[in-house]
């Protein structure tokens, strides 16, 4: 044999190769068993183990007292009302943005993206000011100028709940519609019309079918938000003993103090909610899975537009006026109230301050704690998902192990279980439970829930940007003498940047304004921004909470726009 | 000496076996071509030669050395088995511009730095992308990233380079011309190169063998390209290396016919390539093999008469089957003498004969 032109075989004798796709899947997995499945395995250890033996007393006991019922009740009403309307009002703006020649559009597009910037629970507490009672300014502007003798609205109600969340979560079904609509072929509507069928006809039998699947999702995403919202039910119900099951259930871990039995009632109760939720999930599924079309193509097109006419004006003004009251006002109230020196005076001049933004940020220890706090958890939950998530992502699309549905699923779980459950979850499991580890009471516990929470966010961009990368990129690499890892930097991660870094300001975005899992979750030292503004509302500091509000929103703001800038800049590039 | 051995590879994807038992050498200093309908497994087999699949059974050698056995648990990582590899999307990576695409193989081979730029600029004029080096893929049209594909490969290994599909995406033109600059480089640099296309009249022009394959990955034919056309292994090499038609005939007392609706005799003699032992048999011949005389007792019926430039194609009619002709223009005053409807006498020269239970 001649001798050998390759002079790499000489280095292989005797070397043995490291599988750098095991390590990551073996990581994948420690990674999801302890942030994901711990927590929910304890949650049905607690519900089902009385110490002793496996005992279902505790769900009998639950199901039979009547504070519960009621919240259940309460519950499944607030989400199957708020669903229902917020789908009628996010069809017909989708409909009326995408399909007509509703002057205005570009300005109300931009109202639409409004709500998601606000964390629910801080609209909520807006529109308390504004409604509750003979208290809310709007109430009170009302009674004096029709001389009523009782408040025309009363926000704390199971109604004013659902008013408030069809309000703040009808964007869902909106935005899922108008992409959609956008996408949909033209030719079909136009061929209806062509056949001679008159336009509600086209709409009815045409656009509204074929535009399903878009609106099932949007339905979809509303109906477990509902389910599984805790701000909006807390600050709208508490002062009525208005509970719903998210709610009741960080009422009882309260209660409970720390004892097993009250625990036990918790996570009894916390599979309700899930038992609740998957109810909803399936039944929509059957609803639903009826027909499905794939007549939306992935092209954009520019679709005919329907020309109102004389409805025109009237339906532009009645849109206008709504988004107004819907985005605008709750944002101006806080912005008012966060000025005014106490929470009822009239807003004039004389009445207003800037003390109370002095007072939270000078010498409210509390206040202070919370902004660090949640610049840190945010930070550090999305710069930890960024991690975990995009190698999950490349375990899953790239290596695709046995199992890997498994880790998908995994990953995927919490996006469908109640923040609530979550907490309550990471709390039984990190309380000691294993290997000793107590992260309860510390900063660190939060961080792990939202990991568990938002992980899959960059599971799901980073896994859209890795289908992009065609296996071919990587193997080239390869045989130009790139070791996997090296691959991996210079080729995969490089490709898939703009999806990583969206993906963490989808983490860190929530993160800042998150409040159902830090309500359970934080300590003396642990508080987060939700949690600060919730405590200064609650025991009455509402000026306060108010300017606070107006910081995290305005921080909020920034961050977006700091992504889209970044995120833009890439692709000008 | 051999460049390349795969030994009994097998390989599924779930149940459908893609390569079963598959054996193949590759003499270094040749330029073979791999040529095969799609999904038989033409990509399978370069892809077992990088490493980038594990087939369940055989073995891989690469200049006498086992990189890859199953049983013997040797797996080589792609990275040190040295093959250029140009990949049929080219796979240049969009976010690097063309110089850094050129001379990312030698960083990881640890090339000085200072011989970098020289060997980059090298191989750039080889493939006449001189001027190009800061453009990113983007900006370079599919042709021009062809290039830089094969760059990027000949800096990774001059000595064994796989090309797969490599000219698929270029225009007729570009092909011609990419197809001539292949040949050149390789006879420069005694390149050996796996040439993987479905693209028959490539392989015949670039490469010094050609491997056939049939539709289940197993190889149907062997050879030069003369070889494959005067003498194809077996209907399938026949049909896929170029329009065929083919006419049913028998054997009876010793003599062969034509068997249509009535038979007609073609030989006197039993043919010499007649299957043996068979009484039937299909007989092949090439649309330019079958030629009009008037004296020929065949006689057929003209469907349909079209004149491309230099050469005529008719569709005539014999038996229930419709064959298809060609004649090259002579220039004649009397070339358009044979129009549609008329009825000519034929006669078939070049013939071949192949068995016909012989699945296609």
């Amino acid at each position: 044999m001649t001798a050998v032109k390759n002079k790499d075989f000489l280095k292989l004798e005797g070397k043995r190769f490291f599988s750098l796709d095991k390590l990551m899947t073996v990581l994948c997995y420690a990674a999801l068993i302890t942030v994901v499945i711990l927590p929910v395995v304890m949650i049905f250890y607690y519900a089902f183990w009385d110490g002793s033996k496996i005992d279902i007393d505790m769900f009998v006991k639950v199901l039979t007292q009547q504070g519960n019922l009621k919240a259940i009740k309460n519950t499944v009403i607030i989400a199957f009302f708020t669903t229902a309307i917020a789908t009628v009002v996010g069809v017909f703006f989708a409909w009326l943005l995408g399909r007509s020649d509703i002057p205005l559009k570009g300005l109300m597009k931009f109202l639409f993206s409004i709500p998601f910037m606000i964390p629910p629970f801080l609209a909520a507490m807006s529109w308390d000011m504004m409604f509750s009672g003979r208290g809310g300014y709007v109430n009170r502007l009302l009674m004096s100028v029709f001389h009523l003798s009782s408040a025309p609205f009363n926000i704390n109600s199971v109604a004013g709940i659902i008013v408030i969340e069809v309000v703040y979560y009808f964007p869902f079904v909106y935005m899922q519609v108008v992409s959609a609509l956008e996408r949909m072929d033209p030719t079909l509507e136009e061929s209806a019309r062509i056949a001679g069928a008159g336009q509600l006809y086209v709409i009815r039998k045409i656009t509204i079918p074929l535009t399903i699947p878009a609106i099932s999702s949007g339905m979809l995403l509303i109906l477990i938000t509902s389910l599984s919202n805790y701000g909006i039910p807390a600050m709208l119900g508490f002062s009525q003993n208005i509970f719903t099951l998210p709610t009741m259930i960080v009422e009882l871990m309260n209660r409970a103090g720390g004892s097993f039995e009250g625990i036990r009632e918790a996570a009894a109760m916390s599979i309700i909610l899930v038992v609740v939720v998957a109810i909803a999930l399936w039944g929509q599924r059957k609803l639903t899975s009826r027909g499905s079309y794939d007549i939306i193509k992935g092209k954009s097109m520019r679709p005919m537009l329907i020309k109102l006419r004389g409805a025109k004006y009237p339906l532009l003004v009645f849109s206008l006026i709504f988004l107004l009251v819907v985005v605008v006002a709750p944002i101006v109230m806080i912005l008012l109230i966060s000025f005014v020196k106490a929470y009822g005076l009239p807003f004039e001049s004389q009445n207003m301050t800037l003390a109370n933004y002095r007072r939270i940020f000078v010498g409210n220890i509390m206040v202070s704690d919370s902004v660090k706090n949640s610049l840190f958890l945010a930070f550090s939950a999305g710069l930890i998902c960024l991690v975990l998530g995009t190698m999950l992502a490349y375990v899953v699309n790239k290596i695709k192990p046995k199992g890997g549905t498994v880790l998908e699923m995994m990953a995927v779980l919490p996006y469908s279980l109640p923040g609530t459950v979550m907490a309550i979850g990471c709390m039984l499991a990190w309380s000691g439970a294993f290997f000793g580890i107590t992260l309860y009471n510390t900063i660190w516990i939060i961080l792990v829930a939202y990991i568990a929470r938002y992980l899959s966010y960059v599971l799901k961009s980073s896994s859209a940007a890795l289908q992009q990368v065609h296996y071919s990129l990587e193997e080239a690499a390869r045989s130009c003498g790139a070791s996997h890892m090296e691959t991996l930097k210079d080729v995969t991660l490089p490709l898939i940047k703009p999806a990583m870094i969206s993906g963490f300001f989808l983490v860190f975005l929530p993160c800042m304004r998150e409040l159902t899992t830090s309500i359970l979750l934080y300590g003396p030292n642990s508080r987060t921004l939700g949690v600060a503004i919730y405590q200064l509302r609650i025991n009455g500091y509402i000026t306060q909470a108010a300017a606070l509000s107006v910081v995290t929103i305005t921080l909020i703001i920034i961050c977006n726009n700091l992504v889209k800038f970044v995120i833009g800049d890439r692709r000008r590039k | 000496m051999n460049k390349v051995e795969l030994r009994g590879i097998t390989v599924h994807y779930g149940e459908h076996a893609v390569l079963e038992d598959f054996s193949l050498t590759v003499k270094a200093g040749r330029i073979i071509g791999i040529v095969g309908p799609s999904g038989c497994g033409k990509t399978t087999i370069v892809r077992s030669i990088c490493g980038f699949i594990n087939p369940e059974k055989g073995e891989v050698l690469i200049d006498g050395k086992l990189v890859y056995s199953k049983t013997g648990r040797v797996n080589v990582p792609p990275e040190l088995r040295r093959i250029g590899v140009v990949f049929q999307d080219y796979a240049v990576w969009p976010h690097l511009s063309t110089y850094d695409n050129v001379s990312y193989p030698l960083k990881k081979r640890k090339t000085p730095k200072t011989q970098i730029p020289e060997l980059v600029e090298e191989v750039l004029e080889q493939v006449n992308m001189i001027g190009y080096e800061k453009y990113l893929p983007s900006q370079l049209s599919g042709g021009q990233q062809q290039r830089v594909a094969i760059a990027r490969a000949l800096t990774t290994s001059s000595d064994f380079l796989i090309m797969d599909e490599p000219i698929t995406n270029l225009d007729a033109k570009l092909r011609e011309q990419m197809l001539v600059e292949i040949r050149m480089l390789q006879e420069k640099l005694g390149t050996t190169i796996i040439y993987i296309t479905h693209d028959q009249e490539a392989a015949m022009q670039l490469c010094d063998e050609i491997v056939i394959l049939n539709d289940n990955g197993s190889i149907a034919q062997i050879g030069t390209d003369e070889e494959i056309i005067k003498k194809p292994a077996n209907r399938f090499v026949f049909q896929f290396i170029g329009v065929s038609n083919f006419l049913p005939t028998c054997i009876k007392g010793g003599k062969c016919y034509l068997s249509l609706d009535e038979e007609i005799l073609l030989d006197d003699n039993i043919p010499q390539d007649y299957p043996i032992g068979k009484t039937r048999a299909l007989l092949g011949v090439r649309p330019m093999d079958i030629v009009f005389d008037d004296n020929s007792p065949i006689k057929a019926k003209i469907v349909q008469a079209t004149f491309l430039g230099n050469i005529y194609t008719y569709f005539i009619s014999l038996g229930k089957e419709e064959y298809r002709v060609q004649r090259i223009a002579t220039g004649e005053t009397d070339d358009d003498k044979y129009r549609e409807d008329l009825t000519v006498g034929v006669k078939f020269v070049n013939v071949k004969y192949f068995d016909m239970e012989e699945s296609v």
